[in-house]
C-alpha cells in the first residue's frame, strides 16, 4: 500500500492506495499514522477513497490509530469509504465508532 | 444443470505473510471458474485471507519452517476450502466476540468473525500430533440457480 501525506487547512490528509492487510499495508498505515502523531499532527483524515481490499489486521490498525490518536487528544477520522470497505466496517459495528465523511473537501470542513 | 466443476487445489506455502497473496492469485482463478459474481469472490477471497492468515500467524507463529496448507474442492454444490497449520491449537469457544462492547476497539480478534459471516459454515478440527484444520464452506446452489434465471431472462 502506498501513503501519501498532504496538509489541507491544518488538516493532515493521509491518501491511503492499495490492499491494508496483513504484513503488508497494515504496517504502512502504522507508520504513517505513528509518522503523523509525533510530528504534532492533531487533525487526521484518512482517506480510503483509493483501498481495494482491508482484512481483519487493516481493520485493527485503523482501530489502533483511532486510539492513538484520541488517547494523545487528537482527532482521527475516515472518508471516501469504497463500499466493500465500507460493509466490512458495517459488520464488525465500527462504522458507528467512527466519524466517516463522504470526501476528502467534507472531511477537512468536518475539523473546522 | 449448472456446472460446478473446479479442478481440486492443493498447496503449501512457507508461514510468511506475503505468501497469502499468492494463495489468493490461485484460488481466485478457481473462483472465477466457479462462475461466481465479482462480490462472492471477493467475500470468499477476504474469508480465505483470514483463515490462511490466521494459520500463519496464531498457528505456525510466523515460523517459516512450518508450513500452511490449502485444499479447495467442490463436493455436491458445495465450495470446500481447508486451511491447516501445523501450530499447537486452540480453543475456538475462548475466542471472544469481537462485538461485544469492551472488544470494539481491540486491534485483534475479528478473523473467525468474518470468516463466520462470509462463508455459510466453518469449522475446526484438532490433529493428535498437534495443527488446527480449518474448513469453510459456501453453498454454490443458490446462487448458480440465479445467474440461470438470470441468464435466461436475458438479465
Amino acid at each position: 500500500m502506498n501513503v501519501t501525506k498532504r496538509e489541507i487547512s491544518g488538516v493532515t490528509v493521509l491518501d491511503l492506495k492499495g490492499k491494508i492487510t496483513i504484513g503488508v499495508g497494515d504496517v504502512a498505515l502504522r507508520d504513517a499514522v505513528q509518522e503523523a502523531v509525533n510530528s504534532g499532527a492533531t487533525k487526521i483524515l484518512l482517506n480510503m477513497e483509493g483501498v481495494g481490499t482491508i482484512d481483519s489486521s487493516g481493520i485493527g490498525e485503523i482501530v489502533s490509530a483511532y486510539t492513538t490518536v484520541t488517547n494523545r487528544g487528537g482527532k482521527i477520522k475516515l472518508c471516501a469509504l469504497p463500499p466493500k470497505v465500507a460493509d466490512i466496517l458495517q459488520i464488525t459495528q465500527l462504522i458507528t465508532v467512527f466519524d466517516v465523511l463522504d470526501d476528502v473537501d467534507e472531511g477537512v470542513q468536518s475539523f473546522q | 444443470m449448472p456446472a460446478f466443476n473446479v479442478a481440486d487445489v492443493h498447496l503449501s506455502i512457507d508461514s510468511q505473510f506475503e505468501n497469502i497473496e499468492l494463495v489468493q492469485v490461485l484460488l481466485e482463478d478457481s473462483l472465477q471458474r466457479l462462475h461466481l459474481d465479482e462480490d462472492s469472490r471477493y467475500w470468499i477471497g477476504i474469508a480465505i485471507r483470514e483463515a490462511v492468515a490466521n494459520a500463519i500467524k496464531h498457528g505456525n507463529r510466523e515460523d517459516p519452517d512450518k508450513q500452511v496448507t490449502v485444499r479447495v474442492r467442490v463436493v455436491e454444490e458445495v465450495l470446500t476450502i481447508e486451511v491447516e497449520d501445523q501450530g499447537e491449537g486452540f480453543e475456538p469457544t475462548e475466542v471472544a466476540d469481537p462485538l461485544a462492547p469492551d472488544n470494539l476497539l481491540k486491534p485483534d480478534g475479528r478473523g473467525i468473525f468474518y470468516m463466520k459471516r462470509f462463508m455459510d459454515d466453518i469449522d475446526y478440527s484438532f490433529g493428535p500430533q498437534g495443527g488446527t484444520l480449518v474448513t469453510l464452506r459456501k453453498r454454490l446452489g443458490e446462487r448458480s440457480a440465479d445467474t440461470e434465471e438470470e441468464r435466461e431472462d436475458g438479465r
